[in-house]
């Protein structure tokens, strides 16, 4: 997929030192033994993830890894990375300060549905809004598992659980639709089991300058097992899962039996032999009016069905840190600190004493 | 008419008036010309957390008081000697401070029967007898003003607004001012509307020329230049102070400054003071809250800047959980707490010193900070460099204590040559600092400097180093997460050992005791150095002997702190809180020192301790 620039033509790892050789994905994994559930969905993410790192061709010790809290925030102690497991829901204002002083690094951050959308809410959307170039991954399993099984901010209406005896009464999020709303440039939705379209996500996040947030459906099998089961299973899969890729148009489903058409302010799912070719919604993740990418967001019905998956939206916009990287230069006067420290000091009003 | 000049030694001065009347920035231009004489000063602004409150109400005062002598004084002045009033509400409000026989000045044009009425004035004060032990000058200020300006080509509204200009160049003809510098100002701060310069400038002269030729005025007044230390001198408050020392700290250690702040009162200036100074590299963030404001100054630290956050009293309550994970990473992180009176919102604008047991205590779990605190306007710029210093060193978290007080008064500063300030050296690690059994080497993030304790900083970016660190207990050495108890226990106590460990690398506690025979000690920490120094002195200008210390260090104290303290017959403690230095000390040392605690928003008065501490010097 063509990756748009920023305004300013600069790329998310222009900064970042290259490596010397070619890089493996035994290099990328620490020593510590992993600690998730057996059938984790996030197993399959950690394992995409250590053998995309070696692709990006950078050195090794510029790329940093930041989490919160929860299962998916252990995340960083299994990568041989730099790496920061802090507090809940915080992982969003602590990558932005570090990223924000150190473009010679690629910032990743770990988060999950109850870390980035209810305790950390509002850094998330701020650091949306503020295009800070950092690359959100949100494990999405709609649960919380760490605090062993309550009701997340994804979890559908209704959902049963040790904290909901009878029902939550709380209308889920639609992360990749907030994360529109807060100005998102980046967009993207993936699956943990599919690998392939994992990485490729991740290749596109990686590449984009500003904040990217990809949310990564991942199955809890000890609380919340096959939470997607309908976008996994072979036999409902291609009916439920919307495919977009940039420049496509969007048909989906056994043999592209169905297509994705305009209705109204929004979009439809429509049967591919009824509708008029040149009808058929062709997926454009440059748009500059998010609500295209919006309007895609909010095709899914009950039970998942039709989930687009892949990058919807991905638009250039200058980032948070390149501005103000670039404020600080403008400023610089090539003379010594200490000699503007003493203007500084003696500056104003003064008088002498003698 | 040939006036008559008095000598004085020292003037106490308050302007009051609107909060829309220009009393702060009144105030402020008058401290310059003081400043520029040479005389030595200290402030006390005083206003409403509202911007606006309701025109000539009592809500609504604002006020700005100036304390200038010939020699060096050490607060704002415990009542004024000339109190000038913009409207009977600043009056009402003020005049309690005022003694007998001080000089009034107000703007008549305000005493309309509306105005009284509004603040209950039954009568106009300045009719019924109320102000007759005063010496009380009536000055129709808005009138006078709006006639200089008749040949002006500007509203009414701007003209009146002039008045405080007027009343500045009345007061600056009677204390032998010059307003040359104010006329600078003028023409900087208005030179997008030069109709606005001139019709200020003419205000601010026919002030001046009032005071001359009117009768009413037959005295002016003399403060000569104070007999300072020699050096160059400016006007500085606590919050520029401070904003100043974060730099020449980053400065020093050739580290950027990152300062993450959420808008709050009285630390805001802080941030608008940084944000000026991106020559310097300074980058500031304004966060979307408290939280995020010092999680990025965290980030920023992770990364090898200098990462601070500056807040006041609210803020620091939010920012608990993350300065714990900086207890917990070990990493520098300096988080600046300008006190204002609580709990909760409390009264936004005014001091107190009542944070004191937050900062020391205010996180869960064991969590060892280091916490220091300013005791004047300028001493913010050394206590900035001096917290930095010490989370850089031993890459702990140092909480910065200023207040209301220091942040907006001011007081002439002699300013330091740069390459005098403190040292501060900073270390990252670049290589393997472990050796396993079989010969190869290994990078252990909490393998400690045997002498400091401290923990190795590697920033993101140093090649075979990578490692990771969290919120998770760490394993003493290879900082692996470790649920073990023994090892727990360890790193409890080594995180305490380490910050204990820093009082051997502050000075000594110093009593000042002239007469080496006291057997008080007034012991106090921040911004009550200046009423507990003025009280001491008036003590021993009337035969007492007694001795004062000063804490800047309240997490560690400084090593001799127990063995002073035993040193005396009694210990006073005076703070703007309920004692909460008084209890550390009779909990650690098991010293009964004696509190004087008052908490009304306002510093103390030299006055009031004098009292207080004569009673115990008398009877000891």
């Amino acid at each position: 997929m063509s990756e748009p620039v920023s305004p300013n033509g600069r790329r998310a790892l222009d900064l970042v030192p290259k490596a010397e050789g070619k890089q493996t994905m035994k290099q990328f994994k620490s020593d510590q033994e992993v600690r998730w559930c057996p059938g984790c969905g996030d197993y399959a993410i950690l394992a995409a993830f250590q053998s995309f790192l070696p692709t990006l061709g950078i050195r090794q010790e510029n790329t940093v890894v930041v989490s919160g809290i929860g299962c998916s925030s252990r995340f960083p102690y299994y990568l041989n990375t730099y790496g920061m497991h802090s507090i809940h829901g915080r992982a969003p204002a602590i990558a932005s300060g570090l990223a924000t002083t150190r473009p010679d690094l690629s910032v990743w951050m770990i988060t999950g549905d109850g870390d980035a959308l209810s305790i950390g809410g509002n850094h998330l959307i701020h650091a949306l809004r503020r295009n800070v170039n950092i690359k959100i991954l949100l494990f999405n399993n709609r649960i919380y598992g760490l605090t062993k099984g309550q009701y997340s901010p994804t979890s559908e209406l209704g959902k049963v659980t040790k904290s909901t005896p009878v029902g939550s009464a709380d209308a889920p999020f639609n992360p990749v639709s907030l994360a529109l709303g807060a100005e998102a440039s980046f967009v993207a939705r993936t699956l943990d089991s599919d690998r392939k379209h994992l990485t490729s996500v991740l290749s596109a996040a990686a590449e984009h300058q500003g904040s990217a947030f990809i949310e990564i459906y991942q199955n809890c099998p000890i609380f919340n097992d096959d939470a997607f089961e309908v976008l996994k299973n072979p036999e409902t899969r291609d009916e439920a899962v919307v495919r977009v890729e940039h420049g496509e148009p969007i048909t989906f489903g056994p043999d592209g039996a169905h297509c994705v058409v305009r209705r109204g302010f929004g979009l439809a799912v429509a049967k591919t032999a009824e509708v008029d070719p040149a009808d058929i919604v062709v997926h454009d993740a440059h748009d500059p009016d998010p609500s295209y990418a919006f309007a895609l967001s909010r095709l899914p019905g009950e039970n998942l069905l039709h989930t687009p998956m892949g990058v919807l939206r991905d638009v250039p916009r200058p980032s948070y840190d390149e501005i103000v990287r670039g404020q600080l230069d403008a400023a610089r006067t090539g003379k010594s600190l200490d000699d503007e420290l003493d203007s500084l000091l003696y500056s104003g009003d003064t008088w002498a004493i003698v | 008419m040939a006036k008559q000049v008095r000598q004085l030694d020292r003037v106490v001065i308050r302007f009051a008036g609107d909060s829309g009347d220009g009393m702060q920035l009144t105030g402020d231009r008058f401290t310059a010309e003081s400043a520029q004489l040479g005389n030595d000063l200290s402030t006390l602004p005083n206003f409403p957390a509202e911007i606006r409150a309701p025109a000539g109400t009592l809500p609504g005062v604002s006020s700005f008081q100036l304390h200038f002598a010939d020699y060096d004084i050490l607060t704002p002045g415990d009542a004024p000697n000339v109190l000038v009033a913009m409207n009977p509400a600043a009056l009402k409000a003020n005049l309690a401070d005022v003694p007998r026989a001080a000089d009034i000045i107000v703007n008549t044009d305000e005493f309309t029967k509306r105005n009284l009425t509004k603040v209950g004035y039954d009568a106009n004060p300045l009719e019924d007898g109320t102000l007759d032990s005063y010496a009380v000058h009536e000055v129709p200020l808005t009138s006078l003003t709006v006639k200089a300006l008749e040949s002006f080509d500007i509203s009414k509204k701007d003209a009146e607004r002039s008045k405080n200009m007027f009343a500045l160049g009345l007061l600056s003809w009677m204390y032998n001012r010059s307003v040359e510098g104010t006329e600078a100002f003028l023409r900087k701060k208005f030179a997008n509307r030069p109709e606005l310069v001139e019709a200020n400038v003419t205000a601010l002269k026919a002030g001046w020329n009032y005071g001359e030729t009117t009768e009413d005025f037959a005295v002016r007044y003399e403060v000569k230049p104070a007999k300072l230390p020699a050096g160059t001198y400016r006007n500085i408050t606590g919050n520029t102070a401070l904003a100043y020392g974060l730099i020449a700290a980053s400065v020093r250690a050739g580290l950027p400054l990152f300062l993450g702040a959420y808008p709050i009162t009285p630390a805001s200036d802080v941030l608008h003071e940084l944000s000026k100074h991106k020559k310097f590299g300074v980058l500031t963030f304004q966060a979307e809250d408290e939280i995020a404001a010092v999680g990025a100054a965290l980030g920023a630290s992770y990364g090898g800047a200098l990462g601070v956050t500056s807040t006041s009293g609210p803020g620091v309550a939010l920012k608990g959980e993350t300065i714990g994970l900086a207890v917990m990473q070990e990493l520098p992180l300096v988080i600046c707490d300008i006190q204002r009176a609580g709990p909760s919102t409390g009264m936004p604008t005014k001091t107190e010193q009542a944070d004191l047991n937050m900062a020391l205590y205010g996180r869960h779990g064991e969590s060892p900070a280091a916490v220091i605190a300013a005791s004047s306007p300028s001493d913010c710029f050394y206590a900035a460099i001096e917290a930095a210093r010490i989370a850089v060193t031993y890459r702990v978290p140092v909480l910065l204590l200023s207040d209301g007080y220091l942040a907006n008064g001011s007081e002439p500063w002699r300013l330091p040559k740069v390459a005098e300030l403190p040292e501060i050296t900073v270390d990252f690690a670049t290589a393997h600092n472990h050796e396993n059994p079989d010969g190869s080497t290994a990078f252990w993030p909490y393998l400690r400097d045997p002498e400091t304790l401290a923990r190795p900083w590697a920033i993101p970016g140093t090649p075979g180093l990578e490692h990771r660190i969290g919120g998770i207990e760490k394993a003493d050495g290879t900082g692996n997460i470790s649920y073990d108890p023994a090892n727990h226990d360890t790193m409890v106590r080594l995180r305490q050992a380490k910050v204990d460990a820093i009082a051997r690398d502050i000075p000594d506690l110093v009593a000042d005791d002239p007469s080496g025979e006291a057997r008080v000690l007034v012991l106090g920490w921040g911004s009550t150095y200046g009423p507990i120094g003025a009280a001491v002195r008036r003590l021993r200008d009337n035969g007492h002997h007694v001795a004062q210390a000063h804490l800047r260090h309240l997490n560690p104290l400084p090593a001799n702190t127990e063995a002073m303290l035993r040193g005396y017959d009694k210990v006073v403690v005076p703070e703007m809180n309920l004692g909460q230095l008084s209890q550390l000390l009779r909990g650690r040392f098991l010293i009964d020192v004696i509190g004087y605690n008052k908490v009304r928003g306002l510093p103390f008065t030299a006055g009031e301790l004098e009292s207080a501490l004569e009673e115990i010097v008398k009877n000891v």
